[in-house]
């Protein structure tokens, strides 16, 4: 047996090197993909609408005359110095839209994660305590119906309910367009920039925004969340360990909460990280439903415009993203659970 | 014969007779849900009060746009003068098409790929493992959204560009359940009992491992039969789905009800939103059901009272 220091620094550097191939292929596929379809990506966006002679020297610019070996080199040595290209349609680089919308989403994913962490571990764990009674069916069902039900189904009831009969809260952006306009930007998240501004109505407005789509995004997401914790819970409550504690006469409350609980959370975690799939197509829908300038909302505004280079170039953003969540959740796994690092 | 097959069918069907409980309820309830579906896709046409694109009645008057449901319109009409209930009765036939061709293709590809891939193993093992797992890491509705892009661009919007584009999410779900799964039978003893008595891999295959991972086959298409329809309405939804023009899609209708909540339209976005859960809830919990019920190690059976034969009195041997 190793000590748990030096084991964890080799799980970690072999976990870095399994790395490499799975971002090698990813970017692959996502450049093969996106060069199958069209001619070239300046004509489908733009064509038409400037001289031929203009499509040509943009066409040079952007190397499209190349062979597409050479092209593929120079997208992978663009990835690895973080250079994603321009956006054909508004010429704005991919890193600025990343930047300034994908904030957007980081801004809405982390509290629907919050939202989604405490609905879905919470019930999930009463669920999992009372096996089989009329809570856990409720829970269940609950978990069931969540997850069947559409992002923008539940913004749409959601706009209905708070924003159209109650008028609680506003539906749609990120703030109301004056404290928009006025609210100096040092982070790109609101929530941060307006505490920074430090006027109480600027963060009231922020936060009011984004209690719809966070809640919206949070419950779909507990959703499954319910049903994992659940089920380990379950499983736990099986353990040996259980019965261990329950014969050494320690009560069934701090059984459940001290032993059962801890335990059976640990699984989720890597769990979580598959999640992140989930999350990303979650903020997609509601980044749309709610018009919140995420990277999703800007994706489907580029596609619409068959703007080639912004979408290789957010899609590549979210293969980096995607990799980045995989193995941060292996690292954090190896962490806790020794029996990981082997 | 029939008699026979009957009988084939009857005992197939046993399980679910046979389970207790909660999970007898979940399947019943799932299976329900299911077939209202099912039979609304198939009747369409003879219950759906109108076309799903017609906007005009017998006369020719155009149908007020937005109204609110009535007898004439029990759902209402939405913002292109269409009837609501008429679009969500024939929205179940686009759904059930595209998301049972889908299935089919996901399973076509991904099976034989995953049994060929977990036999044999190698380096095509290997490289398929890496492909998929890229795959499948891959946020799905971006994969589905991009797929459904590039085809849209070739062969434009219809059943078969949204079919394919979902089949794209689910061929690495299934590649990866198959080729496990077949990892782990390959060391199975009786499967090596096989190969020692020198059958040849496409018997052992066809008749050991295939009938193994078959059995898996039911739970995991239904809850990604219950996945697809959330894939393809999202689809809908942001406009990579099906053209309004050629049918009804739920999702498509979601978005043109979006901006109807503000001003209080609540009809035209709930009917086809509520389709969408029940549907996908009708599946999630026949699939559900069907893993409690079909699954030995998660089977709760029927307690049967046994009476046990009064003892007999026992000679003293002592």
């Amino acid at each position: 047996m190793a000590k748990p220091t030096t084991s964890l620094r080799t799980y970690a550097l072999t976990r870095l090197a399994l790395v490499l191939p799975m971002l090698w292929i990813l970017l692959t596929l996502v450049f093969f993909m996106m060069r199958v379809a069209p001619g070239d990506p300046v004509t489908a966006a733009l064509g038409g609408r400037l001289p031929e002679k203009e499509l040509q020297e943009r066409r040079h610019a952007a190397g499209y005359d190349k062979p597409l070996i050479v092209q593929y080199v120079d997208y992978l040595g663009d990835v690895a110095r973080l250079n994603f290209g321009t956006t054909i349609t508004d010429d704005r680089p991919v890193t600025d839209v990343i930047i300034e919308n994908g904030s957007a989403t980081l801004e809405l994913t982390f509290w629907a994660m919050v939202v989604a962490l405490s609905v879905g571990i919470g019930l999930g764990l009463v669920a999992g305590r009372l096996r089989d009674s009329g809570a856990d069916v409720s829970i269940r069902m609950f978990g069931i119906v969540v997850y069947a039900m559409p992002a923008f189904f539940l913004g749409f009831l959601a706009q209905l309910l708070f924003g159209e009969r109650l008028g609680w809260l506003p539906t749609s952006g990120r703030a109301s367009p004056e404290v928009q306009f006025l609210l100096p930007t040092h982070t790109h998240l609101y929530l941060i920039d307006a505490i920074i501004y430090g006027d109480w109505a600027t963060f009231k407005d922020v936060v009011l925004h984004l209690i719809l789509p966070a809640a919206t995004l949070g419950l779909i997401i507990a959703g499954v969340l319910i049903r994992l914790v659940r089920v380990n819970v379950l499983q736990t409550m099986k353990g040996d360990y259980i019965e261990a504690a329950r014969a050494r006469g320690i009560d069934e409350k701090s059984v459940v909460y001290r032993h059962a609980f801890k335990n059976a959370l640990v699984p989720v975690v890597t769990v979580l990280g598959l999640q992140v799939a989930l999350l990303m197509s979650g903020a997609v829908l509601t980044e749309t439903t709610f018009n919140w300038p995420g990277i999703g909302f800007e994706l489907v505004r580029y596609l619409n415009n068959r703007d080639y280079i912004a979408v290789q170039g957010i899609i590549t953003f979210f293969a980096l993203i995607v990799i980045f969540v995989s193995v941060l959740i292996d690292f954090v796994n190896a962490w806790i659970d020794p029996r990981v690092r082997y | 014969m029939a008699s026979q097959l009957i009988a084939r069918a009857g005992r197939a069907f046993g399980p679910v007779r046979e389970a207790r409980g909660v999970p007898r309820w979940i399947v019943w309830a799932g299976i329900v849900l299911t077939l209202l579906f099912v039979v609304m896709a198939l009747t369409a046409p003879w219950i759906s009060p109108y076309a799903f694109d017609q906007y005009k009645d017998a006369s020719g008057q155009r149908f007020v746009k937005q109204q609110a449901p009535s007898s004439a319109h029990p759902f209402g009409t939405n913002v292109q003068s269409t009837d609501v209930m008429s679009r969500v009765i024939w929205g179940a036939r686009t759904e059930l098409k595209v998301v049972l061709f889908a299935v089919v293709v996901s399973l076509l590809v991904g099976l034989p790929l995953g049994l060929l891939s977990g036999y044999f193993g190698g380096p095509v093992d290997r490289v398929l493992v890496l492909i998929m797992d890229a795959l499948f890491a891959f946020p799905y509705l971006l994969l589905a959204i991009v797929i459904a892009f590039l085809l849209s661009d070739k062969f434009g919007s219809g059943v078969a560009t949204a079919a394919f584009a979902i089949s794209a999410v689910y061929i690495p779900q299934y590649f990866r359940v198959v080729r496990n799964h077949v990892v782990s039978l390959r060391e199975e003893s009786y499967v090596e009992a096989a190969r020692a008595l020198g059958a040849r891999p496409r018997t052992v295959i066809g008749r050991y491992v295939f009938q193994n991972v078959v059995q898996s086959v039911p739970v995991i298409a239904t809850l990604n039969a219950a996945d697809a329809i959330l894939t393809l309405a999202a689809l809908g939804f942001l406009g990579y789905g099906i053209q309004p023009t050629d049918a009804a899609e739920w999702g498509y209708d979601s978005s043109r009800a979006l901006s109807d909540a503000g001003a209080g339209i609540w009809w035209t976005g709930l009917f086809p939103g509520m389709a969408i859960v029940l549907l996908v809830t009708g599946l999630t919990l026949l699939g559900e059901g069907l893993n409690d019920v079909l699954n030995p190690v998660l089977r709760r059976r029927k307690m049967e009272p046994v009476t046990l034969p009064p003892r007999a009195p026992q000679e003293d041997r002592a």
